[in-house]
């Protein structure tokens, strides 16, 4: 067996983390990982937030983030451990032995200075190579990449190419000084899935054509399935599986692996079609000062108890319909009716029973929660505004809602900083039901949240909505959740819907070419799908 | 969180003014305008802080003094805070031509130095304390009408304001019980630098002689009344000049404590 190019033993990280109100605590990141990467070969980290996989990505270059400290272990990089080495050996290793590409590329670029300078700067810092030397690699690897232009891409300002693209130039930046190992945190993760393909497949070839070791570090499962070959699944910082991607995706022997495998297990029956609650005719809108409609000619429509998906990759008018139905943005034409009756175009000539009976749950619970209201509050707000509960009664009720979203007692006064995300998400879901409604908005409720987290808050909307009858217009980027929850479904595209029928009907060939990108770039959980993929529509664009 | 011994002091000093100025009944020694002694009579035993240009006791009259210009400052920033940062809510949360036209007026104000309008104004209005505190208090407001304005827009594109406007709340609920609690620690720290700005001016305008009138005494006032001492190289005048810059040292002092608090309370949100 060769000598392993990163070999971690035994390590253990520690923080102090100040809560607020609180004496310092401190905590263990992580506890008694080992894990190696061999030349050339790919190792990825998987596990939901918090469970350390970016602090144990950092930590192969012996970087700590704000007052973490690697406590023990060891960490052998190319057989010397680096854990317990000076800044400044650190300093030379740093961004030429090891590098790295973050999540958001476009944060992480600086947007007054061109491409090429930022993608040579470490090579010039650390003397790999001279300058024009520097370019020359930094074009073939653009050119390796995929990026348009490869000779003068370097010349543009990060503002002037997409998100997938400037991910990509941060692969070249991190590749440029012939590193041995690249750290990939997240890369795609920001990316629609139909940019995601792409980077991914890039990263992909790069990383195999310049022979370096990489760690990528992912919350999903099914990109991580495609790129590596080795995989340790972690939680609350501590390993709790690692082996072969065959292994961990085919035979995962762990309760917790297996659940991640088989996420998104939920099973649901399309209902029959039935006279809607809403409807959307013909709508058409844009934004005040604009001369460009977001949204054109958008009909859909909702029946009671059911879930209608609207699905798209960002920009393409979802949210925005979301904005007309509730009337932040009052449409230019069309028709809105609710339950029989026309909805007035602007929020505020809607009656309060309109406004009662459409609510509406946010992509991130964290801003949809006002952090100095008591969770008492914000769940008895509407019992108190729209039904005039007080005292007892509206008590006894925010408790009703609570059993509801299965979080029990004690919560009443607590605040929303004191919550994990699910927990708020299950606040806002409560916050909704409380109006007595008959359709809520779910705008990228599950986005924000970890795959585990975002099953469980799936599947208390579906027991909802068979207790309630409360129909959803479910908008999401993720045709895996979709698939789960939907009875019909709308593909967007450019604010206009692409498709429109009941979700059989929708995932069912022939598809628009649109739809057929859309649905062929989700991720699958198997391995080889990236290549099956690749290779179906090379095959196909040769045909045409 | 372990306090900083600036803060400590600042905090200290603030105290004992406002002990001095509400108790100044009891803590001066002489009457506020009987001449007790001879003319800018140095610090003695029995004037602890010299006699001033008619030989009154200064100590006295500073204490005297710090009731008038704490009391004055204080109103007129009660007043700006209160006027400011209701219509900057109503500003940030209307938008449209409600905001245009407020931010307009206040544009205009603030176009013009507040020394010069305070001084025309004050030149034509009848002078007593009530008309100082309201003129003092509507120039003040524009600087707080524009940062709470700008503070609350930032809290208006937040989700849980929009889920409020969803719900169908009025403009009260949203100014006073979602936007409020989320900007009122900005607008702490910025009471204490308007409070300090407040004491500036007022003795700017005593010493200009437009701002408080005989019998009543301030310290601007008093640093006018004796300015003429410096020739003679006595220190009446400077006595009143050194409360002032204390008084606004100490509540500097407090006010950047309390900023650098909730800015780290920003930057560790989220937890």
């Amino acid at each position: 067996m060769p000598e392993p190019l990163l070999d971690i033993r035994n390590l253990r990280i520690e923080a102090t983390s100040y809560p607020p109100g609180e004496p310092p605590r401190h905590v263990v990141l992580v506890d008694d990982v080992s894990v190696s990467v061999e030349k050339g070969k790919v190792l990825g980290l998987i596990g939901e937030s918090g469970a350390g996989k970016s602090t144990i990505g950092l930590s192969a270059m012996s970087f700590g983030r704000g007052g973490v400290r690697l406590t023990a272990g060891q960490i052998l990089l190319n057989g010397r451990d680096i854990r317990t080495a000076p800044v400044s050996e650190l300093r030379k290793l740093r961004g030429s032995e090891v590098t790295y590409v973050a999540q958001s590329a476009a944060a992480a670029f600086n947007p007054a200075r061109k491409l090429m300078e930022q993608v040579i700067e470490t090579s010039l810092a650390h003397g790999v190579m001279p300058k024009a030397e520097a370019e020359a690699r930094a074009r073939s690897l653009f050119r390796q990449l995929g990026l348009p232009n490869p000779d003068t891409f370097g010349d543009r300002y990060p503002h002037q190419v997409s998100g997938g693209q400037l991910q990509r130039a941060m692969t070249a930046m991190a590749l440029c000084p012939k590193p041995d190992l690249v750290i990939f945190d997240e890369p795609t993760t920001a990316l629609d899935v139909t940019t995601q393909i792409d980077v991914l497949a890039a990263i992909k070839r790069a990383i195999h054509e310049t022979g370096v070791a990489a760690l990528y570090i992912t919350h999903d499962l099914a990109v991580v399935a495609q790129v590596a070959d080795d995989i340790l699944v972690l939680r609350h910082g501590k390993k709790v599986e690692y082996g072969t991607t065959d292994h961990i995706i085919n035979r995962p022997e762990q309760a917790y692996t297996q659940a991640l495998v088989s996420v998104r297990s939920i099973e649901h029956e399309e209902k029959p079609a039935a006279k809607p609650v809403l409807t959307v005719a013909n709508v058409t809108a844009r934004y005040r000062g604009t001369h460009f409609d977001v949204l054109k000619n958008v009909s859909v429509d909702v029946a009671p108890g059911q879930t209608l998906a609207i699905v798209g990759e960002s920009g393409s008018g979802k949210s925005t319909l979301a904005r007309a139905i509730t009337g932040l943005l009052p449409p230019t034409s069309g028709r809105i009716t609710f339950d029989g009756r026309d909805l007035s175009r602007d929020l505020a000539g809607r009656t309060k029973d309109d406004l009662r009976e459409l609510q509406m749950i946010y992509q991130m619970a964290d801003v949809a929660m006002n952090p100095r209201q008591t969770i008492g509050t914000i769940i008895g707000r509407p019992l108190e505004f729209y039904f005039g509960l007080r005292g007892e009664a509206k008590r006894k009720r925010i408790q009703e809602l609570l059993d509801q979203i299965e979080m029990g007692k004690g919560f009443e006064s607590r605040y929303p900083a004191e919550l994990s995300g699910g927990q708020k998400q299950r606040v806002c879901i409560a916050r909704a039901l409380a109006a007595k409604p008959k359709l809520i908005i779910c705008d990228e409720v599950t986005s924000a949240l970890d795959p585990l987290v975002a099953d469980g808050i799936l599947k208390l909307l579906l027991e909802l909505q068979a207790q309630q009858q409360v129909a959803y217009l479910f908008i999401t980027h993720d045709l895996a959740t979709v698939k789960a929850i939907a009875d019909k479904i709308a593909v967007m595209f450019k604010g206009e819907v692409r498709r429109y029928g009941s979700k059989t009907d929708v995932l069912t060939p022939p598809f628009d070419d649109y739809t057929d990108l859309l649905l062929s770039s989700v991720p699958e959980m198997r391995l080889g799908w990236l290549e099956e993929v690749l290779a179906h529509r090379k095959m196909e664009s040769a045909g045409n | 969180m372990k306090m900083p011994l600036s803060a400590l002091i600042g905090l200290i000093l603030t105290g004992l003014f406002l002990f001095v100025a509400i108790f100044a009944q009891w803590l001066a020694p002489y009457p506020i305008d009987a001449a007790v002694g001879g003319v800018w009579e140095s610090p003695s035993a029995t004037y602890w802080l010299g006699t001033d240009t008619i030989g009154r006791d200064i100590l006295s009259r500073l204490i005297y003094g710090a009731q008038v210009t704490i009391f004055v400052a204080a109103a007129s920033s009660v007043l700006a805070f209160s006027l400011g940062s209701i219509l900057g809510f109503v500003a940030a949360t209307q938008g449209g031509w409600v905001d245009q036209a407020l931010s307009r007026l206040v544009d205009l104000v603030m176009a013009i130095p507040s020394l010069i309008i305070a001084l025309v104004v004050l030149s034509v209005l009848p002078l007593n304390l009530t008309v100082l505190i309201l003129v003092m208090g509507v120039l003040d407001a524009t600087r707080v009408f524009r940062l709470s304005r700008a503070v609350a827009v930032d809290i208006t594109v937040m989700d849980y304001v929009e889920a409020a406007r969803l719900r169908g709340e009025g403009g009260g609920w949203i100014i006073f019980r979602e936007i409020l609690p989320n900007a009122l620690s900005p607008l702490v720290a910025e009471f204490g630098l308007r409070f300090i700005f407040a004491v500036l001016f007022i003795s700017t305008l005593s010493f200009l002689g437009l701002g408080i009138q005989p019998p009543l005494t301030d310290w601007g006032g008093m640093v006018k009344e004796n300015k003429d001492a410096l020739v003679y190289g006595k220190s009446a005048a400077l006595m009143p000049a050194l409360a002032i810059a204390a008084l606004a040292i100490s509540v500097n002092l407090v006010a950047d404590w309390i900023l650098s608090r909730t800015t780290s309370l920003k930057g560790g949100r989220g937890a």
